[in-house]
């Protein structure tokens, strides 16, 4: 099973979670994440876990080094469709302080015009 | 020796994949006692943890073999982690939180952090160049 779908819409690059995320699942996410990154006009990250169910500190390392990524050319990082578990460890891993947490996919995607429309980098 | 209502070890080679066959054997070796999602996410995460250790650290490239061990009194659970891969040198550092010998891994350094709030007691054993033995013990319900 692929350990996740990715598209990019707009300027962001939208990350749909099929499987626990884990050190195994990390390792594909990290390289297929970068290396869109590297050749689309992506500035901002959505991590969509709808229908996950576990995550370990192994993720906590994918969304920090992909916030890295982009946090110096302006960009954001959420996470949507969160469920129990995995938001027991972005609470106390303190994950919060640097995502944002939107209620769907299309919340993620109201920004002002300004900033999605901006050429960017 | 104890005896113990239940008792179950698997071996398994040191790669990712692997990670989740363990998340799997210890919750359903938890099932009997009825946990709650909760005690449940707990656990596989402390066992996440210890075996994602063992894999990246304890062999790294050379690869080897993780031991998987649970058991079961009433409702306490002990389950151990071993690897006969390289050892830690500073227990008490790695167990340091934000502490990583990988960041180049991106490894967070919450590993052993999580081990500790999601179990009732932890205890690391390690000698360099012999390995690790990561036991927990967690009461369900």
């Amino acid at each position: 099973m692929q350990a996740a779908e990715y598209e990019v819409k707009n300027d962001v690059l939208v990350i749909r979670l099929k499987a626990d995320l884990d050190h195994h699942t990390a390792v594909s996410v990290r390289e297929a994440a970068d290396a869109l990154l590297a050749r689309s006009h992506a500035k901002h990250i959505l991590f969509d876990f709808t229908g996950v169910e576990f995550m370990d500190s192994s993720g906590i390392g994918v969304i920090m080094g992909r916030y890295r990524q982009v946090i110096f050319s302006g960009g954001r990082v959420g996470v949507t469709g969160v469920g129990t578990s995995v938001d027991r460890i972005f609470r106390i891993s303190g994950l919060y302080k640097i995502v944002e947490q939107y209620k769907n996919a299309e919340e993620a995607f109201i920004r002002p015009a300004s900033e999605c429309c901006a050429g960017g980098n | 020796m104890d005896t113990f209502d239940n008792e179950m070890r698997l071996t398994f080679q040191a790669k990712s994949c692997n990670e989740a066959l363990a998340r799997m054997t210890v919750a359903a070796f938890l099932t009997p006692l009825n946990p709650t999602l909760e005690e449940l996410a707990d656990t596989k995460t402390a066992v996440s943890e210890a075996v994602t250790n063992a894999i990246i650290h304890g062999y790294g490239e050379a690869g080897g073999t993780v031991e998987l061990w649970c058991a079961r009194k009433g409702n306490e659970v002990q389950f151990s982690v071993k690897d006969t891969g390289s050892g830690i040198a500073d227990i008490a550092a790695a167990m340091e939180p934000m502490y990583t010998s990988k960041p180049e891994l991106e490894r967070s350094g919450m590993g052993f952090s999580f081990m500790e709030a999601f179990t009732d007691e932890l205890v690391v054993e390690s000698a360099v160049g012999e390995g690790t033995l990561v036991r927990m013990k967690k009461v369900i319900g």
